[in-house]
Formats: structure tokens, sequence, C-alpha cells
């Protein structure tokens, strides 16, 4: 017994005390000298022994017989294995890796790059993509990319609405660093409220989204990362003007303030004063307007504890005056004088994000984000009010780790909402809030090279949709050299703020029907949907310069959907679905550098857009069924100092769009069934005289298209035939701008 | 006495503990190699091995840097793993069938330069 208590007593000691190696691992250099490499890893093979050189190079590692192979490694320098059979000293001296001390190779980055390996349909659009058009805010920034559309929706405020899969914006889940943004009251505008010099890129997913940030994305996901404090730069300058009389003026201005912090400050503001109406119908082709904008961002990256954090606050102040010319709010509001209408609105944001990365796991993290808002737009339309207070809440916690390996991640969390909506419609007040709790897992499987695959799911409680389950899932397949097929199938549901997101029926004589079923929003139910789709994409190289073809397909079905009937023009209508309603949309795309410095993209879209309305199964109104698209850049060789001509061009062709029926109007007040096809050509060139400063000018719809019935009843704005929201095509002409652009 | 005995086995007990395998050691060493498809080949055959984490190949020093748990597997395990797809550590050399059987463009031996620029597996 003694003996063996003895035995089991030294074991642990006869590692650790009597046999060590010792020794010093060195910089090899012409003279031998001892140049001591700190912190280079010294260890056994195979066994769980190792250790570290301290601050002189020096080191002491156990010895034991079971071992004999010492591994001295460093990055940068060659790996050496000694043979050590007895605990002995050492000294070694480690080689460079490479000799060469720095090869910077660079490569042509693509400004739109298209997904090949994740499962999802992701295009990502980086800042030299933003810069191919004046993109004076994030609702302009998706002209030069065929995924989204641009449409023109209300002849009033000229707000472009953008559509995907042929549905519009409201279905879109549309983040902010992934922090849902535009949503709720700031559905009609919030794109125009992130100028677009803050944006340093955008991700477009198509169809359903991962559930990771909510249940609310059914036909995609726009994820808008904005300029981080670090990186861009200290002093950044553009100004903007058009013809039309609008100016910008944006400044960012960041400075590190120590290793970790950074800070900076993002000031926008623009106006038009000036009054255009080119169409000569005594309306405004163009809003008048005011905003400022200015965002505070704090940003800490701390590398060796792993901590990451940002902090933004931001205001804005937008106001708009539309209407007859000559109407003045001071004399003419709530008269017959003259019809006009002021949308005023004020906001604040304020968000903050966590993230921590184990430092000894670089595969495991937390993160955290949450974020308020409060959103205020107080505005009349004639005789309509139309007044909004939405306080919002938002907190998601996350979890990234993996199971087994990294070809196995999992990421998983709980998420927290409230939103509180105060309505004041005509004198009638609608007040609700909405209240969510939520756990997400999402599991993603890849094999490294043929197959990935993404499944997720979210279990919801929401105090007016109730408790519900939302899966989603994506997968990819590559079955040859850069060719990929991918698939994806979610479920999404939301709330629909009814007259946030159709606010330009304000902007009519039509009454407004509410035909709910007591339902819990405004008496209606949620909205629900499936997404699923198909899509394939090859890359090739032709004339030895890259290129890529890509088809997708995809549908939405609808269970259930607020459907707004526009289809009576003295009203319009809204009820829960009744019948079918689906969205199917095609895309062919082909983009080849056809010249070493000649970059073409073409995209054709068919639409298959159908709802029952009381009239019956109709297709999606102010919609085209076909599109073509078509962009052109050409870039000179820069110059050492980065100095270069870009030049721009984007066609599109869009085909016949129904009208909704005006049928029951008196002749002089009716449309066509269809209104015709058209052309919109928009060009820009831009002179870089430095990575310091360049100037741009463009033109937008230089063909001078205009729709010159845009407002329906414009001669008489307080008769019963008044409506401006039957809009398919631009109303304003030619529009040249120029700008530079100056940065430190 | 037996108080005693308890103490010292105990005392035994945590320094063999101390000894005790960690479930997410950290390594490097270096694999030779030299594009994009090298990489995939050698993340790919490191992390086939049961227990290995997380690796990660770097191009241009290239160095593996690996998590594993030490409680499954061990650097030799994964070496051969890697000799097995064709690829040389300092300890184990691929078999010339092995090396012969990856991608042309992939060959080490005549030329280790950093040849990622020419063969992108864009990764995105």
């Amino acid at each position: 017994m003694r003996n063996f208590l003895i035995i089991l007593f030294c074991l642990p000691f006869l590692a650790s005390a009597q046999d060590t190696v010792e020794g010093m691992v060195m910089e090899s250099n012409p003279d031998n000298k001892h140049l001591g490499l700190p912190g280079a890893n010294v260890y056994w093979e195979g066994s769980p022994i190792g250790t570290m050189t301290k601050e002189d190079g020096t080191f002491s590692i156990p010895y034991s017989k079971e071992y004999n192979k010492l591994i001295i490694s460093f990055v940068g320098f060659k790996s050496d294995t000694l043979t050590i059979d007895e605990p002995k000293m050492v000294h070694h001296w480690l080689k460079p890796s490479n000799e060469l001390d720095e090869v910077v190779v660079e490569q042509k980055k693509e400004a739109v790059q298209k997904t090949f390996f994740s499962a999802q349909n992701v295009v990502t659009v980086n800042s030299a993509e933003l810069l191919k058009a004046a993109c004076c805010n994030l609702s302009e920034s998706f002209e030069t990319n065929p995924a989204i559309d641009v449409n023109f929706n209300d002849a009033l405020t000229g707000t472009k609405q953008i559509e995907m899969l042929g549905l519009t914006s409201p279905y879109l889940l549309i983040t902010q660093e992934n922090i849902p943004m535009v949503r709720g009251a700031s559905q009609a505008f919030g794109l125009t409220f992130t100028p677009g010099t803050w944006v340093e890129s955008i991700q477009i997913t198509k169809g359903a989204g991962s559930v990771v940030n909510g249940y609310e994305s059914i036909s995609g996901q726009i994820n808008t990362e904005l300029q981080k404090p670090l990186t861009d730069a200290p002093i950044f300058v553009n100004g903007y003007a058009n013809l039309n009389g609008r100016l910008e003026l944006n400044t960012h201005l960041n400075t590190k303030l120590s290793d970790k912090w950074s800070t900076g400050l993002f000031v926008h503001g623009n106006r038009r004063d000036s009054e255009v109406d080119n169409n000569d119908d005594n309306f405004l082709d163009m809003p008048l307007s005011n905003q400022v904008n200015i965002m505070n961002r704090w940003q800490y990256q701390n590398p060796e504890t792993g901590w990451v954090s940002f902090f933004n606050v931001r205001y804005l102040n937008d106001e708009k005056q539309v209407g007859e010319t000559g109407f003045n709010p001071e004399t003419d509001k709530f008269t017959t004088n003259a019809w006009g209408s002021e949308i005023d609105t004020e906001r604040f944001d304020g968000s903050v994000k966590l993230g921590y990365v184990f430092p000894d796991l670089p595969f495991q993290s937390f993160g955290f984000q949450a974020s308020y808002s409060h959103h205020a737009q107080d505005s009349y339309f004639g005789f309509n009010t139309y007044d909004i207070d939405h306080e919002s809440v938002y907190s998601n916690l996350l979890f990234n780790s993996i199971i087994g390996n990294t070809k196995h991640k999992f990421k998983t969390g709980i998420s927290f909402a409230y939103d509180g909506y105060d309505e004041l419609v005509n004198g009638t007040i609608f007040t609700r809030s909405d209240r969510s709790a939520g756990a997400f897992f999402e599991y993603s499987y890849t094999n490294l090279e043929k197959l990935s695959l993404t499944a997720g799911a979210r279990f919801d409680t929401h105090n007016r949709l109730g408790n519900f389950f939302t899966p989603r899932l994506h997968l990819r397949y590559t079955p040859w050299e850069n060719g990929s097929f991918r698939g994806s199938f979610g479920l999404g549901r939301r709330a629909a703020n009814i007259f946030a997101e159709n606010q330009r029926m304000f902007a009519s004589s039509r009454t407004i029907q509410l035909n709910g079923n007591g339902g819990n929003i405004y008496g209606f139910d949620a909205e629900k949907a499936v997404n699923y789709g198909v899509s394939f994409i090859q890359k090739f190289k032709l004339f030895d310069r890259p290129g890529d073809f890509s088809v997708d397909f995809y549908r939405t079905d609808f269970e259930n959907q607020i459907v707004v009937d526009w289809e009576n023009p003295r009203e319009v209508v809204f009820s829960n679905l009744d019948g079918d309603s689906y969205a199917n949309s095609l895309q062919v795309e082909l983009n080849h550098r056809v010249l070493p410095n000649v970059e073409v993209r073409t995209a054709y879209k068919f639409y298959d857009v159908k709802t029952e309305y009381q009239t019956g199964l109709l297709q999606k109104p102010l919609q085209a069924k076909h599109r073509f698209f078509t962009n052109i850049g050409y870039n000179t060789e820069p110059k050492e100092n980065g100095a270069q001509w870009r030049f721009d061009y984007t066609f599109n062709l869009l085909g016949e769009q129904r009208l909704p029926s005006t049928a029951a109007n008196p002749a002089e007040y009716r449309l066509g069934d269809f209104a015709d096809g058209y052309s919109l050509m928009n060009t820009q060139i831009t002179k870089v005289f430095s990575n310091k400063f360049e100037v741009y000018v463009g033109g937008e719809n230089l063909t001078n298209f205009r729709q010159y019935n845009a407002v329906l009843g414009a001669d008489d704005p307080f008769g019963d035939y008044f409506d401006t929201t039957i809009v398919y095509a631009p109303i304003f002409g030619r529009m040249l701008y120029m700008g530079f652009r100056f940065k430190i | 006495m037996m108080i005693k005995r308890i103490a010292i086995l105990a005392v035994m007990f945590v320094s063999v503990v101390g000894m005790a395998q960690d479930k997410n050691k950290k390594m490097t060493f270096e694999v030779d190699g030299k594009c994009e498809m090298c990489k995939m080949r050698i993340e790919k055959a490191a992390l086939g091995v049961t227990g290995v984490k997380y690796a990660t190949w770097d191009i241009p020093t290239h160095q593996l840097s690996l998590v594993m748990d030490e409680g499954k597997t061990n650097s030799m395990e994964i070496k051969s793993a890697i000799a097995a797809v064709g690829h040389d550590t300092k300890e184990l050399k691929a078999t010339q069938e092995a090396y012969d059987a990856v991608h042309p463009c992939c060959k080490y031996r005549e030329d280790n330069t950093d040849d990622s620029a020419n063969h992108k597996k864009d990764n995105r």
C-alpha cells in the first residue's frame, strides 16, 4: 500500500519536476547572433505538452520518454522538428518562411459580387458600384442593379419605390447593419433617409432570408452597411447640384481617438426651393424639400480581448411640400385657394452593437444588438390629414459556434421587439402596440466543396400575430467548376401598416374603405406568405475575361394578404385576401467584361403577379410584366495617383403596364387599360483627378420620356376625379446633375 | 492517517487533471502548397480528422492554424491526413501517388510561390 502510494505520488512529478528541456529560440541571422524570438510555440509532437518562448526567447518544457520530437514554430518562420532523446539545452535558429519581405498582389475587385459559395442567393454591391450613379440616397442606389426594380409610385413626392421578385418594399426586410430599419412609419420614405455617401456596401438577398433577422422578410432582404469611422476617410466632402434646383452636401469627419476607439460625424443636408412644373399641369413635378440628417458613430475594437462595439445616434428632420405651384401653406392650407400638401418627418435613432469573439476559439462568438427609434410624421394632403408616431425597440442576442468542427456551424439566440403606433387619419385615432419575443436556431453545413445548406427555424410569440413557427431552408450544390445550383424555401409574416404603406392614397379624392373582418390589426389579419425558388449561376471565362450567366425563378404564395384594391377610381378598398395571390418572377442575367476595361451587364426579367381583387383575379397594376436592363461601364486605366475617367451607362426597357380601371370616370378623366412600354437611359461620367478629388456629371432619363397625365383631375383638385396615384413613368423629364467628391 | 491519505490522493488527482488533455488546443505548423485550391484541399483534409474543430491555411505563410481536441487526435494524425491528399509537411511527405493526384496548377514542389492570384476559388 505504501509503495503504491509513493509511486502514485511521484507520477505527476516525474513529468514536471526534474526532467526539462530548456533552451532559446532565435531568429536566424548571418552572424548567428542571439536574437531571441518571443512567443514562438515549442511543443512535443503528438503530446498535450507545449509552451511558448518568453520575452528573451528562452523556454523550458518538461521532458518525458514518450515523446522525442520537439516542434518549434512561429508564424512567418519555417517550423522545425528536433529529435531529442534526453533532457538537454537547445539553441535553435528559425529561418523566415519566405525570404521576401512583402509581396502585394492586387486583384481587381468586382463592383458587384455574386455569391457562389453561400447557400443564400446574395448579391453584394460595394462602394465602387454605388459611385456609378449619383445615389443621393439609398432608394436611388439600385439603379444599376437588376436584382431590384425601381418604380415611380406617386406623382407628388416623386419617391421611388423599390420592388423585388415583383413585390413592393413592405415585403422586403430592409435592415441597416442587420437591424430592421425601413418599416412601419418609415416604410414610404425611409429609403430616402439614408444618404448615399453613408453607404459602404449593400447585400441583397433574394428569396427568404435568414431567421436570425426575424420573421418579416417574405421576398428578400436588403442589408446596408454604413461607413465605419475606422476605415472611412478622415475628411470627406461631397457636393451635388441638379438642374431642377436640388442641392446636397455631405460631410464626413472621422477620427481615431486611441488604438481602440474611433468616432465619426456624418452630416447631410439637401434642399430644393425652386418650383418646377415642366408638364404644365399646374402641379409641382418634384417636391420642395429640405432635409437635415446627422449621425454620430462610435466604434470600439480590441483584438486582444476579442471585443468589438458600435454605438450610433442619428437625428433627421425632413420637410416636403407638394401640390399646386404657388401653393402657400400659410394662407392656403385647408382652403380651396390651391391644393397643397406638406409632409414633415422628425426621426431619432439610437443603436448599439456588441460583439465578442472568444480569443482562443476563432469560430465562437457572441453578438448583441439593440436599437431604439422614434419616428414622427405630420402631414396633410389637401383636406386629408395623416399623422403617425411610431416608437420602436428592437434587440437581438446571438451566439455562434460549431458542432464538432467548422463544417457544422450554428447560430442561436433570442430577440425582442416592441412597436408602438399612434396614428391620426382624418380625425380618427388608431393606436396599436405590438410586442413580440422569439427564439431562433440556425444550422449550417458545408462540405467545403460541393454542398452547403442552411436550415433555420424560429418560434415567436406576438401579441397580435399569435404564436407561430417560421422555418427557412437554403441549399447550394456545385456539380461542376464554377456552376452552382441554389434552392430556398421560407415562410414569412407581418402586420401590414395599411396607412403608412399606402400614403399616396391621401393625395386623391378616393374614399378609403376598410373591409376588415374584425382581426386585430386595423381589423385585418396578419399577412402570411410562403416563398420558394431556385437559381443557377455559371461563371465563365471568355477571351480570358470573366463573365457570369445566371437564371433564377422565385414564387411567392400568399396565404393571407391585405389586398389594396384600386380598381374603382372613386375609392381604395382594403380587405383580407379572398382567393389567390401570387408573384412569379424569372430573371436571366448575363454579365461579361467584353474588353479589358469594359463591363457589360444585361438582364431580362419577367413578372407574373396576380391577386384576387373585387373584380376578379387581375395582374398587379402599375407593374411591367417584361423588363430588360443593360449597364455598360468603362474605366480608363488608373494612373499612379489614381487619376482616371469612368463612364457608366444604364438602359432600362419596360413593357406595357396594366393600369387600375378608370372606366367609371367621365371620359376626360379616363386612362387606357394599359400604359405603353417605354425606355429610360441614365449616364454618368466621372473624372478622377487623384485619390483625393473627383468630379462627376450625369443625366437621368436622357430621352426625356414623361407621363403627361400623372395627375388626373389636375384642373379640379377638389373635385371627385382628382387622383395622383396612377403613375407608371417619370413625371419630370431629363435631369442633369453634377457633383464632386473630396477626401483626405 | 486516513484523512492524510485522502488529502494526498486529492492533491495528486488535481495535479493529474492539470496535465489533462486540452479540448481546444491551438496549434500551428507549416504545410506546403501554393494556391486557393490547395487551401481548400488542406483545410478539408484537416477538418476531416475527428477532433479537429477549426483549420485555416494561410497562403503566403503556408501556416496551418488549428484548434483541436487533444483527447481525440494529435498533430501526426492530421499531418497524415494532409499527406494523404498530396501535401507535404516537415515530418511527413506525401507519396508520389498522392502528389500526382493534385491539380496540375497546385504542383508546389516545382514552385511554391503564392499563386493565389491566378487560382481564385472565390469564396464569397
